[in-house]
């Protein structure tokens, strides 16, 4: 086989890695270079450097190590049976790759994953390689995100939890039978094992630096972890307790969901169809709802239809509010924060604003109107001083009358 | 339109802005003018060589007055820390009429000092929509910035050419040293440049584009990233249009791929989809079916090796499937699976178990014979993992109509084309595997591997063959008990 450029290479594993979803670089300590050797900088809020038509945000240098893999799981690109191209970078390789896209400001940092090669320790091992060179050689400081290998020995987790902001374990699939379906050497307990194993190890390092100034810092970005929908039947309902309950157990600082694609060289016992975009899409809304609204898990699934999914016309909120009328309308100058939150359309910047303006004055549609993004859609909800939605929470058709319309994708 | 009615007023104080983002200086002065009470439509606020500066040409109007002096005793001006950093970054706008506005507000906080926080009254929002627009402009800098690298005697320089939409170069200068502490840069723009040494920040005028380098070699490879991390099935334009507007595009190497990456992503995709084409084939309904679509069927390379497809036989609704790997050379020439040597071995060894192959359907992973030629020979090979999976289309299909209660399946490759995964016969054998139908897969050797054997090898592995399918014989006769047991009770 011809030698690969460097070019190659990143074509290759750029590509292999475009499925995983998390490309945050946000919440993580602060940190610059002055007084340094090197160069990079955190400062809370991530930065993405570029859109890509797919909408979504480049914050990251989003690379596998290598796409060579001895798993041979079905929704994987990289599976072992795929006759996708192979490439492998060294750690060098790619540690030079982010200083120099870092220097451009093209980037905020590195996400690095991996094939398992070998074993899940020569893997794992690799992988904190190249962080190591970025920390240690580099003085680099700007954000790394590295998937960790749930197989792999538990110092090297440690190790790369101590050079990264971020570490993830994917979950993969929302049901435990989806995973041995589809990923036959993945084992779910081990999965969780590691995610818990990973959250009290970034709790004890926060308690130490609690003691110690200078005790080392730990995934100061938390971790995260990724589920695939629509590669398996799992419903929403199922997908959404599963999320709150890793929620719950693990500590995560994101779920994210990635619509499964049609990849090439599929395995034959997968959908190939559109990646359910819309789907992924509620899917993000209610785990909003569940993080910022207080919506609990539960509720989120009363908004689901009998095959306990969501509505895909509209959105979660919307959903649950149609569904129990009885609360609204709430009174816009007298409800409390947690009720005004539940109207559809009112996000929280807006009901912020409502309860920082109705201290100075009584509200009527019109200031609600200035203070929201649509006074059509949270109107129906709502009670203001000049204003009371008469029948309208009543009307059979209120869906069809809230719905946004059908939306084409754009062509350009 | 403030100042024309103040001329006609005829007091007037003129306060010129040494610098479009100083709000130093503008805080000082409107402090001043609050202590001395002088109301919003008595001063009008002149930018730098800006528009709005009714009185640029000469000089002192009639009318205009120097600042007054506030009284010794004038009350201090305070304002919420809202206020001051609303203000601060709301000054940085382009629009002419920040400083007007901004000491609009000032001069009502004074009577009303909790004014701030009614989010409804419009000269707030005013200044609330302009900070907006102005972190947003910054956080674009921030995003958007893109250094080209040019070799100087003092080593290597990185230069950007950036086009912001307000007065923000200055105060984004922070950003840019904490983040490229150690590296010599510049960020040139129309509205002035920044340049950090490695120790000190140096200002300078407005620059051109062609100031600024035209290339970078890393560009080449950031292009490709930026390609290949797109994936074209899921386009989604609008999103990124709103993030990433158009005005912007001209500053970024990656941009000049985007036409094309949309244009060529439904292509892409749609090769994708039909690379595997199994959404749009609709899964056989009956065997008939299924054996006019293997003889059709190219979707792996195995198709190469001959035109024939070799379809299971048996009846529907036969309790037990058997599965074997492929066929042979024997099974391709008579289109019958098992017909071979190992089919001979298969038949013996089903009789000694008591199992009639007759009322079982027998079948093959993959349908077609894979071979090597060599000389007039055709030599057995077999089939990969990835072409195991991809005849799995058919096999689930068999499976489907046939609806067996248990599957036997010979060899790792059958058991694959079930499973999906390959396992060790070794350890699967002898126990059932439950499969999602409710049905049970029982693994155990190929005959073929038995007829490689000899001496005592053969004789073990043939004890541990016939004693899998006496265990699978037992089985179904504890499943046949129980089934005409539940058919009693109904
Ligand atoms: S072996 Fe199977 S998948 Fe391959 S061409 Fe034949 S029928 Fe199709």
């Amino acid at each position: 086989m011809s030698q690969q450029t460097l070019r190659q290479k990143l074509e290759i594993l750029a590509d292999a890695a475009k499925y995983d979803a998390s490309c945050a670089s946000s919440g993580t300590s602060k940190k610059n270079s002055l007084g340094g050797k090197g160069i990079g900088s955190t400062e809370g809020m991530g930065i993405c450097h570029a859109y890509a038509p797919d909408g979504r945000c480049i914050s990251l240098l989003k690379v596998l190590l290598t796409n060579h893999c001895i798993f041979d799981c079905h929704y994987c690109i990289n599976r072992k049976s795929s006759n996708v191209r192979r490439a492998r970078f060294t750690p060098q390789e790619v540690a030079d790759l982010t200083i120099n896209f870092y220097k451009r400001n093209y980037i905020e940092g590195l996400f690095l994953s991996s094939g398992i090669i070998k074993s899940s320790n020569h893997t794992m091992e690799l992988l904190v390689e190249a962080a190591r060179i970025l920390r240690e050689e580099y003085d680099f400081r700007g954000y790394i995100h590295l998937k960790t290998i749930p197989e792999a020995d538990p110092g090297l987790i440690h190790q790369a939890g101590l050079y990264a902001d971020r570490v993830s374990i994917n979950v993969e699939l929302p049901t435990t039978s989806g995973l041995s379906r589809l990923a036959p050497d993945k084992d779910a307990v081990q999965i969780e094992g590691a995610l818990a194993k990973t959250k009290s190890r970034i709790i004890e390092a926060k308690d130490e630096r609690k003691r110690f100034k200078h005790a080392p810092r730990f995934a100061p970005a938390g971790q995260s972890t990724q589920m695939i929908v629509g590669a398996d039947d799992a419903s929403d309902a199922d997908i959404v307790g599963k999320a709150s309950n890793l929620y719950g157990n693990f500590g995560l600082r994101r779920v994210y969901y990635s619509a499964f694609s049609p990849i090439p060289d599929a395995s034959a016992v997968l959908p190939l169809k559109r990646p359910p975009l819309m789907r992924e899409h509620r899917l993000y809304q209610s785990d909003w709802l569940m993080r910022f609204y207080g919506y609990a898990p539960g509720e989120v699934a009363q908004a689901t239809d009998t095959h306990g999914n969501l509505p895909l016309d509209i959105d979660p909120k919307l959903a649950w509010a149609l569904k129990f009328r009885g609360q609204f309308p709430v009174d816009v100058n007298r409800a409390a924060k947690e009720q005004l939150l539940r109207v559809p359309g009112l996000g929280t910047t807006a009901v912020g604003r409502i309860l920082a303006a109705r201290r100075h004055r009584t509200l009527r549609l019109d200031d609600v109107a200035k203070l929201t993004q649509s006074i059509a859609k949270v109107r129906p909800f709502l009670v203001a001083l000049d204003w009371r939605p008469s029948t309208l929470t009543d009307r059979a058709d209120l869906r069809a009358l809230l719905a946004p319309k059908q939306e084409q994708l754009e062509l350009f | 339109m403030v100042a024309m009615q103040n001329v006609s007023l005829g007091v007037h104080h003129v306060v010129h802005m040494p610098q479009p983002d100083d709000f130093a200086f503008w805080r000082e002065h409107a402090r001043t003018l609050i202590q001395c009470d002088v109301p919003p439509d008595r001063v009008s606020w002149v930018e730098p060589g800006g528009t709005g500066d009714l009185f640029a040409h000469g000089g002192n109007a009639h009318g205009e007055k120097r600042l007054p002096v506030p009284d010794k005793d004038a009350p201090p001006v305070r304002v919420s820390k809202r206020f001051m950093r609303l203000a601060k970054n709301a000054i940085l706008h382009s629009d002419t009429s920040r400083f007007a506005q901004l000491y609009l507000l000032l001069w009502k906080l004074q009577s009303n000092p909790r004014m701030m926080e009614d989010k409804a009254d419009p000269d707030v929002r005013k200044v609330e929509e302009w900070d907006k627009s102005v972190r947003r402009d910054s956080h674009k800098m921030h995003a958007f910035v893109r250094f080209r690298e040019v070799e100087s005697d003092e080593g290597k320089h990185y230069v950007a050419w950036f086009e912001p939409d307000h007065h923000i170069v200055r105060a984004n200068a922070g950003f840019f040293k904490r983040r490229f502490a150690n590296m010599k840069w510049s960020i040139l723009t129309p509205r002035g440049c920044i340049h950090w040494d490695g120790e000190v920040m140096r200002e300078s005028g407005p620059a051109q584009r062609s100031d600024a380098p035209s290339d970078d070699p890393t560009e080449d490879l950031w292009k490709s990233y930026y390609a290949s991390t797109f994936n074209p099935a899921r386009l989604k334009v609008g999103a990124m249009m709103s993030e990433m507007p158009k005005k912007y595009w001209k500053n970024m190497p990656e941009a000049e791929l985007i036409p094309d990456l949309i244009a060529s992503a439904q292509a892409r995709e749609a090769g994708m989809v039909s690379a595997g084409e199994r959404e749009e084939r609709l899964r056989p309904q009956n065997l008939a079916e299924v054996s006019d679509a293997i003889s059709a069927c190219r979707d792996c390379p195995i198709a190469e090796c001959g035109p024939r497809a070799v379809m299971g036989e048996g009846a529907i609704g036969s309790p037990l499937m058997i599965i074997g790997e492929q066929p042979g050379d024997q099974e391709d020439l008579s289109g019958k699976p098992f017909v071979g040597p190992a089919g001979q071995l298969l038949d013996e060894c089903l009789e000694a178990a008591k199992i009639d192959r007759s009322a079982a359907y027998v079948t093959n992973a993959v349908k077609h014979f894979k071979y090597v030629l060599r000389g007039k020979r055709r030599i057995h090979q077999s089939p990969t993992a990835k072409e195991t999976d991809t005849c799995r289309w058919w096999l689930e299909a068999e499976r489907a109509i046939v609806q067996p209660r248990i599957i036997l399946a010979l060899g790792a490759s059958a058991a694959r084309g079930l499973l999906g995964k390959t396992v060790s016969i070794s350890q699967a054998r002898g126990a059932p595997i439950p499969l999602e139908d409710g049905s049970e897969l029982w693994v155990t050797a190929h005959p073929a591997y038995l007829l490689r054997l000899e001496g005592e090898a053969r004789k073990e592995q043939g004890a541990l063959f016939a004693h899998d399918l006496s265990a699978v014989r037992a089985r179904m006769s504890a499943l046949t008990m129980q089934s005409s047991y539940h058919s009693q009770i109904a």
